[in-house]
């Protein structure tokens, strides 16, 4: 395999990790949401109102970050990272 | 002018920006101890950031295609996600999100979710494919990627009817502020908009626009942070409302279980102004049935990941890698305002219905709150309608109608803020139409003038007269917008979403096959948008007259529907003709690396 087709597969790989956390906040939790909304959540909300208000939400940034990370690494460890910029 | 080290000094220059705006704030409530009048103050607040903005945009007039197409390529990460964030929340994020949540509680949260996590479709299949691409337009990349006027065209056809939904929406909001704040009429008060939007981005481009929706991003938020922490402090219900306002929602539970909702009859509802509303479902609880929830977040998403305006800005950044990042940065700016909605709908609900409040009005008598100023204020503004249809003389929570923008706009008053606090909220409202308004208008104008002018109709053309094109149509764009807009055919709520069903039901599947699918071909992402955006449109007009719909698929979800006839078509008819040539798969082989040239030169 070439090191372009790796890189690829590493790639994909990571965008159907990213793919996953993303369904489970945008949509799994909300597929239970009558349920988990029994529960207390952080700092006292109801637990899906929690997420529909701060947690899906920040998960997503962090989701992001996280991503752009890991992407950049992929792309340093096969030699493809861009040069001379933030 | 904008000299070379202006992107070394952004920093500096709108950290001076936001301490001159603060001070702007802080003489005007010294104006105001002194006696200025309410009026001349909303005046103040949205001529002075106005102008602004005009100089800002004055400054960045440039004569060079990748300036004005993508800001020369050089802004940086945090800076563009400021830019992106005031892009992307529009006068319904800013005026009208939080009022849906007051009346609709849950059902409506799936707009947060869908708003925000589409950014995760935006960051990880498409903005830093098509940054390295190095188009200067959506239909740039599809008509590129793959290959012929036709498909080009329909890319520009599809980005045109969503964004143009998008843009009355928009021009229709800062009318609306703009005739509110300066008391002209609506009619007029439109173009007033509509000039001040094309101050912004006429001689700069994207150049102009970047840098005026930095600083209209400061001023949006400042006006929507500020005066949800200083009613939540003033109220006592807590420093930092985020983390505080748990026992708020209990208690508007509690009060919802008191109080129940009681439906009006048909003949009751009559005697309400068009377009209030009242407290019909629960505020924290699950009110919404999962697939109605999900399926509104789905087609946000998706819609999030197709809109052109928010992709355009992904180009001006310096690098694949920058492109990444400031995605994340957009997401973080976006919370910052999406994460307080809930918060100012809780405090603005609890100070309304909580009889045990000073604030509170259910359970008062009729003629007491008809008393009130401020309810006389808004009520004469139409925002505002109490009504005893039982006839015991008490104002039940039933009885209590208000229109969606009010909770923005009238609940500092209610709390008893100063003034000043309702003509900062103005100008942020302001801030925020025109921001998205500018950048959806230079979408379609740019759209038009590089792909279908200079792409298709005349290749040979210099610089100098592309841009003339691009100018004029946008002013031409802007009018028209306008006015529709002054038509007043639609609410903006409603447009929005449209706007997002539209743009997935033709775009989505072509843009991110075009990176994740080597086979796609030509005919199928032609098939795609075609068949994608015809039946999109065709369910919506079937529901609209009438018709009952299939799997829960409302005219707010449309594009579920379009976007999955899209994806067959694109899926079944490049199966069925053959394999893009070997050129057009070697530059998707390019695309997927972020190291090396990008694939359309620096000018083109």
């Amino acid at each position: 395999m070439s090191k372009q087709e790796q890189h690829w597969e590493k790639s994909r790989g990571l965008l159907f990790m990213t793919l996953a956390i993303w369904f489970v906040f945008s949509i799994g939790i909300f597929l239970f949401g009558a349920e988990m909304n029994e529960v207390t959540g952080p700092f006292g909300y109801p637990l899906t109102y929690w997420f529909t208000c701060q947690g899906s939400l920040g998960a997503f940034v962090i989701l992001i970050f996280w991503f752009a990370n890991r992407q950049e690494k992929i792309d340093e460890e096969f030699g493809f990272s861009e040069r001379g910029d933030d | 002018m904008i000299k070379g080290n202006f992107i070394d000094n952004l920093p500096k220059v709108y950290g001076i920006y936001t301490g001159g705006f603060l001070a702007f704030i802080i003489i005007m409530s010294i104006a105001e101890q002194m006696g200025m009048t309410a009026k001349t103050i909303g005046i103040c607040f949205v001529a002075f950031t106005v102008a602004i903005y005009a100089i800002i945009g004055y400054l960045s007039r440039t004569a060079q295609a990748d300036a004005y197409y993508v800001a020369g390529r050089q802004v940086p990460t945090v800076f563009n996600g400021m830019a992106t964030a005031a892009d992307w929340m529009s006068g319904a994020s800013f005026v009208a999100m939080a009022g849906g949540i007051y009346f609709k509680g849950y059902g409506y949260m799936a707009l947060l979710v869908g708003w925000t996590g589409g950014y995760v479709l935006v960051a990880s299949l498409l903005a830093p494919y098509l940054r390295k691409f190095g188009c200067y337009t959506v239909p740039d990349f599809i008509g590129t990627r793959y290959g012929g006027n036709l498909s080009r065209f329909m890319a520009v056809v599809v980005l045109t009817v969503a964004s143009f939904t998008y843009v009355t929406a928009q021009i229709n909001a800062t009318g609306t502020i703009a005739s509110v704040a300066l008391d002209i009429p609506f009619q007029y008060a439109v173009y007033v908009g509509l000039v001040s939007i094309l101050l912004c981005s006429m001689l700069g481009g994207m150049r102009g626009v970047t840098w005026t929706q930095v600083a209209q991003y400061i001023v949006l938020i400042i006006a929507y942070l500020l005066p949800v922490f200083w009613i939540s402090n003033k109220m006592g219900a807590g420093f930092f409302p985020h983390f505080m306002l748990a026992d708020e929602v209990s208690r508007i539970a509690e009060l919802e279980a008191q109080f129940g909702f009681v439906k009006n009859s048909a003949e009751n509802l009559k005697e309400v102004p068009k377009g209030l509303a009242g407290i019909t479902k629960a505020h924290s609880a699950v009110n919404a049935t999962p697939w109605a929830f999900i399926s509104l977040a789905l087609a946000m998403m998706m819609g999030t990941a197709s809109l052109p305006h928010v992709m355009m800005r992904y180009f001006t950044t310096p690098s694949v890698k920058a492109a990444r990042k400031s995605v994340g940065w957009s997401l973080f700016f976006i919370f910052l305002l999406y994460s307080s909605a809930p918060m100012l709908a809780t405090l603005s609900k609890l100070s309304l219905i909580d009889p045990t409040l000073p604030t509170g009005i259910i359970g008062k008598s009729i003629s007491e709150v008809q008393a009130i100023d401020w309810y006389q204020n808004w009520n004469q503004a139409n925002l505002m309608f109490v009504s005893d249809f039982n006839g015991n003389g008490t104002l039940e929570l039933n009885e209590f109608f208000m229109g969606g923008k009010a909770v923005v706009l009238a609940t500092p008053e209610i709390a008893g803020l100063p003034y000043v606090i309702s003509g900062l909220v103005a100008a942020g409202g302001m801030a925020a139409a025109m921001s998205t308004a500018d950048g959806l208008i230079l979408a379609i104008a740019n759209a038009i003038s590089h792909d279908v002018y200079y792409k298709i109709i005349d290749p040979k053309a210099e610089t100098a007269k592309r841009l003339v094109v691009a100018r004029v149509l946008l002013v031409v764009i802007g009018f028209a917008g306008a006015t529709i807009a002054a038509l007043e055919i639609q609410g903006i709520l409603g447009s929005v979403i449209w706007a997002f069903d539209f743009a997935m039901s033709g775009l989505f599947f072509p843009l991110v096959l075009g990176v994740w699918w080597k086979r796609a071909n030509k005919e199928g992402a032609i098939a795609g948008m075609f068949l994608g955006l015809v039946s999109g449109a065709a369910y919506l007009i079937w529901v609209r007259t009438g018709g009952s719909g299939f799997l829960g698929i409302t005219q707010l979800t449309f594009g579920i529907f379009g976007s999955a006839v899209s994806l067959v078509a694109m899926v079944v008819v490049s199966l069925m003709t053959s394999a893009p040539n070997a050129a057009t798969q070697k530059m998707v082989d390019e695309v997927r690396i972020p190291s090396g040239k990008s694939i359309l030169g620096k000018q083109h």
